[in-house]
């Protein structure tokens, strides 16, 4: 159960620069006139980042992953709920993996 | 869970992982962090690539304005501390259904924080027990479940054009920019594309 000094310190420093990441967003809006577009880029920026961080994700799955995303994907779309989807997903990733990934 | 397995396997010590957990609470970084992990500690190079991934969370904070521009300063600034994507994400939704209360981000951030802190130092302490976690398919954990949220802001085909030009920015960009550039960029040409469509059709 030790702490090295050097350690310690990048993580405050890695602490304090991820804390004012979460913060300035909202300070730049409360401060700046909200626009019709400021309003409608703001509703379009979650899903373009998921699908930014997902894409490439994805490609580099491999089979077995492109498997489990289709079936984490289409749980969801049928209304299977959130932790379902997840499960499903993993759990094809896991039956997949023995099958596909050793073509 | 699996970030203090790793953490240990890179020598850090169950004190240190706990402590990263607790006070950055990014789990994407965390894991580039450790990437970046070696003797001598490149303190500079951790600090600017862990913020760098966490830029992303300057745009997720300027969307909680409908929750948290009501608040004090001390509260919004303390709820904002418990965003993660996974928080965000659910936040968003909620919001989507009409959802008003702002303790909606602090509550669903809290309860993956003690998650995450305790599930951290469960790895670092046991995570030996588990010979491959790969082989079990828990690292798709990660990608699966931003899937799900993905799926979830689907509103229709009109997404359809701002999301592949999200993926295929951060695809290309990918390899060319360090750390995790890309997907703020990918995010912003996405979104970008999005509202200008969204506002000429309204």
């Amino acid at each position: 159960m030790s702490v090295d000094p050097d350690v310690l310190a990048a993580i405050m420093l890695m602490a304090a620069g991820t804390f004012a990441t979460r913060i300035i967003g909202l300070w730049l809006v409360q401060h700046l006139k909200p626009s019709r577009f400021l309003e409608a880029w703001l509703g379009q920026v979650p899903g373009a980042l998921f699908a930014a961080l997902c894409a490439p994700m994805v490609v580099h799955a491999g089979p077995a992953g492109w498997a489990g995303a289709a079936a984490t994907l289409a749980v969801s779309r049928l209304g299977g709920g959130f932790f379902l989807a997840i499960v499903s997903g993993v759990a094809t990733v896991a039956l997949a993996r023995p099958l596909l990934d050793g073509l | 869970m699996l970030y203090g397995y790793l953490a240990a396997e890179r020598g850090l010590s169950v004190a240190e992982t706990g402590l990263t957990s607790a006070l950055v609470f990014a789990g994407a970084s965390q894991f580039l962090a450790l990437q970046l992990w070696s003797d001598p500690l490149p303190v500079g190079a951790l600090v600017a690539t862990v913020t760098t991934v966490n830029v992303r969370h300057v745009l997720m904070g300027a969307t909680m304005k409908p929750w948290l521009g009501r608040l004090p300063v001390g509260r919004a600034y303390g709820s904002l501390f418990f965003m993660t994507d996974e928080a965000w994400g659910l936040s968003m939704a909620e919001m989507n259904r009409g959802g008003r209360d702002a303790a909606f981000l602090p509550g669903a951030g809290f309860c993956l924080y003690v998650f995450w802190v305790g599930g951290s130092l469960l790895g670092g302490a046991f995570g030996g027990l588990v010979p491959d976690p790969e082989r079990y398919g828990i690292t798709f954990v990660f990608t699966a479940f931003f899937l799900a949220l993905l799926s979830g802001f689907w509103r229709g085909r009109a997404d359809l054009l701002p999301w592949g030009i999200a993926g295929a920015t951060a695809l290309a960009l990918e390899k060319a920019l360090p750390g995790t550039w890309y997907i703020l960029l990918g995010a912003l040409a996405g979104s970008l594309v999005g509202a200008v469509i969204h506002v000429r059709r309204s």
